[in-house]
C-alpha cells in the first residue's frame, strides 16, 4: 500500500506580468485502492495540481510538501517521479515528431521497470490493450500523437496507463472533449487498471459527467487554488445539480 | 513547434523561410485543369487545356543554351533558376564577393582557397570495391566522355574542372545490374587545395546503388558527373564523414534519360564546411528521381546543400526530402532546394521537403525552398520546408513517461533521421550510419 500526500502546497507561476500564485495551501492525501475526484470551475488550479505533482517546468513550488511513501516527490527530476511510480495522464497530449509508438512504449517501460519488458509477453500486452481501448492496431507503426484526434490521444494516454501500471494515476481532464462512446472506453479502461488493487487515482475534471462511469470515494471541491469543500460521491451529484455557483460566490464574497 | 512556412505553388517566386517552426506540411498544391473552355476563350494563356501562362512567356532554355551578356561587373540576379550561367570557362566566372545568390550562405574564408586558389594539391585517394560487371578507369584529361553529363555551374566547380590531372570513370554497362553496392571511398590525406572529377555512367537499362564515400582530411573541389541511361537505375549515395578540418565543395550533376529511375542520397556529417549542390535534369520524358539528405552540423561546422531538380521535358516526377540536425555554437545548415518546371514540362509532378531539428542554441539553420513554374499543365507542385525545435514540451511529455532527458532527446533525433537512413537501402551502410548518428549524439553530449 502506497500513500500520496500533498501538504499545504503554494505553487506559482511566473509571466510577463510578474508571479502569480495559483494554489495557494492544498493538504490531499491519496492511498493506493482510492479514487479521489477533484472538481472545480476553470482557472481554480486543478491542472496546475496534477502538473506540479508531475514536476512540469512551468510551475514553481514556494512551500508545501508533495511525498510519495514518505520520498520527497519535490526533489525528483520528471523522469525521477514517473519511476517512482507517478503517471499523468496530460490534458493536451503532445505531439512527438519522429518517435513510434510502438519505439516510444517501450522505451519507457524499459525506462520505467529499469529492464526490457520480454518482447512476446509485451507485443502481447500491447495489442491487448490497444484492443480494449479501441485504438487501431495501426496506430502502433504512427508516430506518438502525430495526427491524432482529441479523443484518440486520450485513449492513448490510457493506454499508457494500463501498460506502466503506475502507484498513481493522475488523469488531467481526460474526459474533455470525448464523446460518450469515448468517454466509456476511457472509464473502462481506468476501472480495469484501478480494480487490479494496486493504484491510487487522481481524478481531475469539470464536469461530472465521468463519474458515472469512474465512482470516486472522496470529492474535493477546488475554488481560487484552495480545497472549499470535501465529502463523498454525493458531493459530486450536488455539483451536477446546482453547479459551481455557490461556491464561486462564496468565494467572492470571501475577497 | 508551431509556426511553418509552406508554399503551394508560385509561379517565378522565391518564397524564404529562414528559422521557422515544425507544424505540419504535406499539403499538395494540385493544378487541374480547368474545365470551362468556353469561359477561357478569350483570355489570353488559356487554351481548352486550361493555363499556359501568359503567351510572351517563352519558357527557359536548358542548359544555359540561352547567350548570356555577362562580362559586366554587377551582378544581376537571374530572374530563372534556369538562366544561371553554365561554363568550363573559369574566366567566366567573376571572383566570389559572398554577395552571390548561390554564395551568399556560404562563409568564404572558410574554404580554404578553393575558390581563389589554383587546386594544384594531391587530390584524394581513390579506391573502388565491390564492382562486379561494372567498369572502373583511371582517365586522362581529354578523355571525350569526361564534360558530357555535366557543365560547371559555379566558380568552385569550374576551377575544379580546369585542374583536375585524371578522373575516375565508373560504368555500368547497359543491360546489366551490378553485383552488389559499387562502394568509392575517397580518402584525403593532405591539406592543399584540390580537385577531383568522377564520372558515373549507368548505360540504358542498368542497375547499381554506387556509393561514395568520403572520409580524411582534404581541401576538395569535386565535380561527380552522373549519366542515368534510358530504363536505367541508379542510385548514388554521397557519405561525408570527414576529418573536423577537411573543406569539400561538391557538385553531382545527373542528366537523366527517359524513363530512367535515379535516387540521391545526401549524407554529411563530418567536416568543417561541407557544401553539395546535387543537381537532378530531366532529358527525355517518364523518369523519376527521388533525392533524399541527411545532415548533422555540430558546433561550429557549416553543412550546406543546394539543389537543382530541372523539369525540362513533359511527364516526370521528382521527389525532394531533407532533414537535418543542428546542435552546437555555430552549427550552421543550408538547406536551397530549386525546383524548375519549364514551358515543356506538362505533367509534372513534384514535391520537395525539408526540415530541420535545433538541438541546442546558438545553432542556425537557413531553408530556401524554390519553385518556379513555366506552365499550368502539370500533375503537381509542391513544398514545405519547416524548422522547429526539440522543445520542452516535447521533452516533459517523454520525461514524464520515465525516460531520462538524454534518452529523450536521442529517441526524438534518431526517428528524425532515420527516415532518410532508411532509404538507402543498402544494409550495411544504413546500419553504419546509424551508429555514427549515434555517435554525434554521444559528442554533443545529447
Amino acid at each position: 500500500m502506497s500513500t500520496l500526500e500533498i501538504k499545504d502546497l503554494h505553487v506559482s507561476i511566473d509571466t510577463e506580468q510578474g508571479n502569480i500564485p495559483i494554489l495557494k495551501g492544498v493538504t490531499l492525501t491519496i492511498n493506493t485502492g482510492e479514487t479521489h475526484a477533484i472538481m472545480g470551475p476553470n482557472g481554480s488550479g486543478k491542472s496546475t495540481l496534477a502538473s506540479t505533482i508531475a514536476g512540469h517546468p512551468r510551475y514553481k513550488v514556494d512551500s508545501g510538501s508533495i511525498t510519495l511513501d514518505g520520498e520527497d516527490v519535490l526533489s525528483m527530476s520528471v523522469d525521477e517521479r514517473a519511476r517512482a511510480g507517478l503517471f499523468l495522464a496530460m490534458q493536451y497530449p503532445v505531439e512527438v515528431p519522429g518517435v513510434t509508438m510502438t519505439n516510444f512504449l517501450r522505451t519507457a517501460k524499459t525506462a520505467l521497470d529499469g529492464e526490457a519488458p520480454s518482447l512476446r509477453h509485451w507485443t502481447k500486452d500491447v495489442k491487448t490493450a490497444m484492443a480494449q481501448l479501441r485504438i487501431d492496431a495501426d496506430f502502433a507503426q504512427r508516430n506518438v500523437n502525430e495526427g491524432f484526434s482529441g479523443g484518440e490521444k486520450k485513449r492513448v494516454e490510457i493506454l499508457q496507463l494500463e501498460l506502466f501500471r503506475p502507484k498513481f494515476a493522475i488523469l488531467d481532464e481526460t474526459d474533455s472533449g470525448l464523446d460518450v462512446d469515448a468517454l466509456k472506453v476511457v472509464s473502462e479502461g481506468v476501472n480495469r487498471e484501478h480494480s487490479k488493487g494496486e493504484m491510487g487515482t487522481l481524478l481531475i475534471t469539470h464536469y461530472t459527467r465521468i463519474l458515472r462511469y469512474i465512482k470516486p470515494d472522496f470529492v474535493h471541491v477546488f475554488v481560487a487554488g484552495r480545497i472549499a469543500e470535501e465529502g463523498g460521491p454525493e458531493l459530486a451529484d450536488r455539483l451536477e445539480e446546482e453547479g459551481y455557483d455557490r461556491f464561486t460566490a462564496q468565494s467572492a464574497v470571501e475577497a | 513547434m508551431a509556426e511553418t512556412t509552406h508554399t503551394e505553388f508560385s509561379p517565378n517566386t522565391a518564397p524564404e523561410g529562414e528559422v521557422t517552426d515544425l507544424g505540419d506540411l504535406d499539403e499538395k498544391a494540385r493544378l487541374g485543369a480547368p474545365s470551362g473552355a468556353a469561359a477561357s476563350a478569350s483570355i489570353d494563356g488559356f487554351t481548352e487545356e486550361g493555363e499556359r501562362l501568359s503567351a510572351q512567356n517563352t519558357g527557359s532554355e536548358q542548359f544555359g543554351l540561352k547567350k548570356h551578356s555577362h562580362g559586366n561587373a554587377t551582378v544581376i540576379p537571374e530572374a530563372s533558376r534556369g538562366e544561371r550561367r553554365r561554363s568550363f570557362d573559369l574566366a567566366d566566372y567573376p571572383t566570389l564577393t559572398g554577395l552571390e545568390e548561390d554564395w551568399r550562405f556560404t562563409p568564404l574564408k572558410r574554404l580554404r582557397g578553393l575558390h581563389t586558389d589554383a587546386l594544384t594539391g594531391a587530390s584524394p585517394a581513390v579506391a573502388v570495391t565491390g564492382a562486379g560487371k561494372v567498369t572502373v578507369e583511371t582517365v586522362g584529361r581529354d578523355d571525350a566522355r569526361l564534360g558530357t553529363a555535366a557543365t560547371p555551374e559555379d566558380r568552385v566547380s569550374a576551377a575544379a574542372w580546369n585542374a583536375f590531372t585524371e578522373a575516375t570513370v565508373i560504368t555500368i554497362p547497359k543491360e546489366t545490374a551490378a553485383d552488389g553496392e559499387v562502394m568509392v571511398s575517397v580518402t584525403g590525406s593532405a591539406m592543399e587545395a584540390a580537385a577531383q572529377q568522377i564520372l558515373i555512367n549507368a548505360e540504358a537499362f542498368s542497375k547499381a546503388v554506387v556509393v561514395l564515400d568520403h572520409s580524411g582530411s582534404a581541401t576538395l573541389a569535386q565535380n561527380v558527373e552522373i549519366i542515368v541511361g534510358d530504363g536505367a537505375e541508379l542510385t548514388v549515395v554521397s557519405v561525408q564523414e570527414w576529418n573536423d578540418d577537411a573543406v569539400h565543395v561538391s557538385s553531382q550533376q545527373a542528366k537523366v534519360g527517359r524513363d530512367a529511375r535515379y535516387k540521391h542520397v545526401v549524407v554529411s556529417l563530418g567536416g568543417d564546411l561541407v557544401r553539395l549542390t546535387p543537381s537532378s535534369i530531366f532529358t527525355a520524358t517518364g523518369a523519376e528521381v527521388e533525392m533524399y539528405g541527411l545532415y548533422f552540423a555540430d558546433a561550429g561546422q557549416h553543412l550546406e546543400q543546394r539543389l537543382l531538380v530541372d523539369h525540362a521535358v513533359p511527364n516526370c516526377k521528382s521527389r525532394v526530402t531533407y532533414k537535418g540536425a543542428l546542435q552546437g555554437q555555430d552549427a550552421h545548415t543550408v538547406w536551397v532546394g530549386d525546383v524548375l518546371i519549364r514551358k515543356a514540362a506538362e505533367g509534372t509532378d513534384t514535391y520537395e521537403t525539408n526540415r530541420n531539428l535545433i538541438l541546442t542554441d546558438g545553432a542556425r539553420s537557413d531553408s530556401v525552398p524554390n519553385l518556379e513554374i513555366e506552365t499550368g499543365l502539370i500533375e503537381g507542385a509542391g513544398h514545405a520546408s519547416a524548422t522547429g525545435r526539440f522543445d520542452d514540451e516535447h521533452l516533459f511529455y517523454l520525461m514524464a513517461r520515465g525516460i531520462p532527458e538524454k534518452a529523450a532527446r536521442r529517441l526524438v533525433v534518431r526517428g528524425f533521421l532515420n527516415e532518410v537512413i532508411q532509404q538507402i537501402k543498402v544494409p550495411a551502410l544504413e546500419e553504419r550510419l546509424s551508429e555514427s548518428v549515434e555517435r554525434e549524439l554521444a559528442a554533443g553530449n545529447l
